[in-house]
């Protein structure tokens, strides 16, 4: 998508900022309850779970998309023409030479995206689906104690969410100190 | 366009590079404007002009970075504006030398000058390094291979990226202001790479204001302002005579402009 954005032409660019703009501007609960009950009672009975699946990635499909979008600007036009010079097709360098610095420019950001995303599946819970949020709801149902079970279900996000921010906020740092030299 | 060769006095040329009245223009600004010029096999070509004047746009025209709007670059006898799909292949013909290097920054200096090779070429990896540690010893940055160009110097970033285009054993090699960015002390390194080159008969056409570099090498210069040839000769001609008053008065500038820079560094030594 990102790509599409930079490097696509003036077709691929309005298409994908709109793209962009219209899925950043829908909250992901109104997503959700659209692919859950919109999709399944219309058009193909397929599982819960996948249509909330569904209904977050597109949701994070628009952010991660201009995240990628703003790593490859970072990269500068420079690093095309040289990598062109040499007689690189267009896709050769962005495959070669943009992408991978991109990507370097892009990981922070894109893990506290990734973070968000954990998080929000928190959100199936509204429509049944069995996951993490849900299950200590039985719990707290069976055992009448509100507290313990949320504040476990509380570390358990920040045990799986921490270390993905972290290892790749640090990673980020490491990479991008050794190719721009600060 | 006929044989493509030419016979002066007893000597016989070959043109590797003809330009034929290329144009181009950015939105509605004509950046270049109707330039022709021929450049013979194993010379080096000296462009020069104020900035502005359409002389790196000039350079992204000839190997076709941003093909003219009008006009046509040949490649000996290849129409380059008629190559289709395969303007990357000839475009790889000709080496780049950038201003500001243009480095690729996530590698090191080896793999800079390998990649070329293996990726546009695909030449096998051993062969690929041989021959970029080749360029390099060339430039005499082979200690530095390991390197990432974060951690060069501007002279060493610089020659890194000769070898970058020389890896690809170009027909002709196209600098772009190569010494612009460089602080004074760095600037002899480059330039005095760029004169083994000529000496070697390399192809090569230079964007600079180095006249002592023109001096030394160039077999013709070509002075452009505004988008358009101005006047043409050898160095000759340019430091004895110059013809237009408006070539006259950048050079006065230019060598203003380096006796000042001389003083300045007579005064900084005491």
């Amino acid at each position: 998508m990102a790509i599409l954005r930079v490097y696509g032409g003036r077709a691929g660019q309005l298409f994908v900022s709109a793209y962009e703009r219209v899925l950043r501007s829908i909250p992901p609960l109104v997503l959700i309850f659209l692919f859950y009950f919109g999709i399944r009672t219309t058009v193909l009975e397929i599982p819960g779970f996948f249509a909330v699946a569904l209904a977050l990635g597109l949701c994070s499909s628009g952010y991660q998309s201009q995240i990628f979008r703003g790593a490859l600007e970072s990269v500068g036009s420079g690093q095309m023409d040289a990598a062109r010079s040499l007689g690189m097709s267009r896709l050769e360098a962005i495959r070669s030479v943009i992408a991978p610095q991109a990507l370097r420019f892009a990981l922070p950001s894109w893990a506290n995206e990734l973070a968000t995303m954990i998080k929000d599946t928190s959100l199936a819970f509204v429509v049944g689906v069995a996951e993490l949020m849900r299950r200590t709801d039985y719990v707290r149902a069976a055992t009448f104690d509100p507290v313990v079970p949320f504040l476990l279900v509380a570390g358990i996000y920040f045990a799986i969410v921490f270390p993905i921010t972290r290892i790749a906020g640090t990673w980020g740092q490491e990479r991008k100190r050794l190719v721009t030299g600060t | 366009m006929g044989p493509r060769k030419e016979a002066i006095g007893d000597r016989h040329l070959t043109k590797v590079v003809s330009v034929r009245d290329v144009w181009k223009s950015y939105g509605k600004v004509d950046v270049v404007r109707g330039v022709s010029f021929d450049v013979e096999e194993g010379t080096t070509t000296v462009i020069f002009g104020p900035s502005g004047a359409g002389k790196s746009t000039l350079l992204r025209c000839i190997n076709m970075l941003h093909p003219p709007d009008r006009g046509t670059v040949f490649l000996r006898d290849i129409d380059l504006m008629r190559t289709g799909n395969k303007m990357n292949y000839y475009r790889s013909k000709f080496g780049m030398v950038f201003q500001h290097f243009n480095l690729f920054s996530h590698m090191t200096v080896l793999d800079n000058v390998m990649t070329g090779p293996k990726i546009v070429k695909k030449i096998p990896h051993d062969q690929a390094k041989a021959i970029a540690l080749q360029a390099l010893a060339k430039v005499r940055m082979k200690d530095w291979c390991n390197h990432y160009p974060s951690q060069l110097s501007g002279g060493q970033k610089q020659r890194a990226g000769i070898a970058r285009a020389l890896a690809m054993d170009p027909e002709v090699i196209l600098f772009d202001e190569p010494t612009s960015a460089l602080d004074p002390e760095l600037i002899g390194e480059v330039l005095q790479t760029m004169l083994d080159l000529a000496k070697e008969k390399k192809t090569m056409i230079c964007v600079t204001h180095e006249m002592g570099f023109a001096k030394a090498v160039a077999s013709e210069m070509i002075f452009i302002d505004e988008g358009a040839v101005v006047e043409t000769g050898s160095p000759e001609h340019f430091f004895t005579s110059p013809k237009s008053e408006r070539t006259k008065r950048f050079l006065n500038r230019l060598t203003e402009l380096y006796g000042r820079h001389e003083n300045r560094q007579k005064e900084g030594s005491c």
